[in-house]
């Protein structure tokens, strides 16, 4: 069934045209070059101020909804990890929430296991502690879809596992997930991605199948190797 | 906390209002009326001035430094007090102009000004150097141009008024004055308090402040006119007084264990009650001429400024 409907997602000279529709429950990576357009698609969606279009989640056109109701629909991890201020991990998580809800965020820090780390000021934590509590943050309001942006890179490779785990209870929940990756190695832990390059969705299809296909090479510049990848010449 | 400060300020403003407390006993001896005139006057426009003008820098100062995610940026260091001066001079001594109202105006246009040219020269997301060089280089040039405004002014008397422009003074302001300054900033000050959500959110990006329906961008220029327009008023009645808006937010950050938005009214009560100490102290000298107040605050608030500077240097922003 579809749930997230997005029609028509422009950022002027980042992103072209793009309809999207996602099901309940899928795990979507977006996979491309540098500067093609993937976190450009998710601020679009995010429905940042230079984007135009129309997105509804569960036929909510979330452009007409207060703060609280949007935060139940959506939630977006950006690419930058920096919070300016010595906020603490605890009070981050608390900010994805509309009213403070203690056991909420504590649940939140079990999952992300952040006990140690509740009381200390974000801006101390390194990169990959803080994208644990921004993720915890962007999870805290329970949305029906999360936008992260490269949400693997900084995090130790048991972190990388959990967060599959924690995603994929995510969507079997029917929640929907859609990911801007680098690591071609990860997608097979998807249901659907998509290729972009150039501001346009190029290529939409299971990672299986996106992986051999021709464009893919041709776009990423690369050609399936034993044990992986190698550049293509 | 808050309660706390709440009640020196209330302790501070009384004695502000009623000391000292011998030419009200002496004038009540010999007609209450004329305590009255003296306390409603002559006293209470300049304990509102101080009280208002403080809560009004540390609310600006607050948003400021939220919108900035800087703890450098504060009125004066954004060239905004400064601009103020040189809006307000330029209207009173050059333009002819009398009224209270249409001055703050003149203050208010000033302050945009400064910030306009402040974003121009530095940009939204200004690293701290960047930030500090071009309000500072704001701030020196609208203070000389200040000074030439009134070296050059028609009235030959214009000159001695300076040092009150440039580093604040409250006295012998009238309440028309003081409502002047005050009804325009308390109108732009709630308008910023209702941002403390979007601003606090601002904090983890403006992406995400967006994604959850705020406009970063709208955002921005509605707190720098809305601070322009509290801090402009204030500067045509006062003089542009420094240190105080840069120092109540930080503290005030204390308070709300560093969320930047909420700290907008804890920074307007400690603000107010900087500001009402210092002129407390500027009275409390009996000097044979007035001290501006500005200078009471420079004293308090360098210390701490170096303080900053010194964290910033360790990586620890406040």
């Amino acid at each position: 069934m579809t749930s997230l409907c997005a029609r028509n997602l422009v950022i002027p000279s980042r992103l072209s045209a793009t309809d999207l529709a996602v099901a309940s429950g899928e795990l979507v990576a977006l996979v491309g070059p540098n500067g093609g357009g993937k976190t450009s698609l998710l601020r679009a969606i995010a429905g940042v101020e230079q984007a135009s279009g129309q997105v509804s989640i569960d036929g909510q056109d979330i452009e007409a909804l207060s703060e609280a109701r949007r935060a139940r629909l959506l939630a977006f991890l950006p690419a930058s990890r920096e919070v300016a201020w010595p906020i603490s991990a605890r009070d981050v998580i608390a900010l994805g929430l509309g009213a403070r809800d203690g056991q909420r965020i504590d649940e939140l820090v079990l999952l992300f296991e952040l006990e140690a780390l509740e009381q200390r000021p974000v801006n101390h934590l390194s990169t990959g502690e803080r994208t644990r509590v921004l993720l915890a943050r962007a999870l805290a309001s329970s949305p029906r879809l999360l936008l992260l942006d490269e949400p693997l890179s900084n995090l130790e490779p048991y972190w990388v596992l959990r967060l599959f785990e924690i995603l994929s209870d995510f969507t079997d929940q029917g929640g929907m997930v859609l990911v801007a990756l680098h690591d071609l190695a990860k997608l097979n832990g998807f249901d659907r991605a998509l290729l972009i390059a150039q501001g346009r969705v190029l290529q939409d299809e299971t990672p299986a199948k996106l992986v051999a296909s021709a464009r893919f090479e041709e776009i990423f510049r690369l050609r399936a190797a034993p044990g992986g990848w190698a550049i293509r010449r | 906390m808050r309660i706390l400060i709440a009640f020196v300020i209330v302790i501070l403003a009384a004695a502000h209002l009623l000391l000292p407390l011998s030419p009200l006993a002496e004038a009540r001896a010999l007609d209450p009326g004329l305590a009255r005139l003296l306390l409603v006057e002559l006293r209470l426009p300049r304990t509102l001035l101080v009280l208002g003008y403080g809560a009004t820098l540390g609310i600006s100062g607050a948003a400021l430094q939220a919108l900035f995610a800087n703890p450098l940026a504060s009125p004066d260091i954004s060239g905004a007090s400064s601009g103020a001066a040189l809006g307000a001079v330029l209207g009173g001594y050059w333009l002819g102009l009398t009224q209270p109202m249409t001055l703050a105006a003149c203050g208010a246009a000033g302050a945009l000004a400064a910030m306009a040219l402040l974003i121009t020269l530095a940009g939204r997301r200004a690293d701290t150097a960047t930030l500090l060089l071009a309000g500072l280089a704001i701030s020196l040039a609208a203070g000389a141009a200040t000074s030439i405004a009134l070296a050059l002014a028609p009235s030959p008397f214009a000159f001695y008024d300076a040092f009150d422009w440039l580093m604040g003074s409250v006295v012998d302001r009238s309440l028309p004055q003081a409502l002047a300054a005050l009804i325009p900033a308390a109108f732009a000050c709630l308008l910023l308090l209702r941002r403390a959500r979007a601003l606090d959110l601002v904090a983890l990006g403006e992406d995400v402040a967006a994604s959850l329906g705020h406009r970063p961008r709208r955002l921005g220029l509605e707190v720098i006119l809305l601070s322009a327009i509290a801090v402009g008023a204030c500067v045509a009645v006062a003089g542009a007084v420094g240190y105080v808006g840069l120092v109540a937010p930080v503290l005030a950050r204390r308070i709300t264990r560093g969320h930047p938005g909420q700290a907008m009214v804890p920074a307007a009560l400690i603000g107010a009650l900087l500001m009402t100490l210092a002129d407390l102290v500027v009275r409390v000298i009996a000097l044979d001429r007035p001290l501006p107040i500005g200078v009471v605050t420079a004293l308090f608030g360098t210390p701490l400024f170096l303080y900053l500077i010194v964290r910033m240097r360790r990586g620890v922003a406040s």
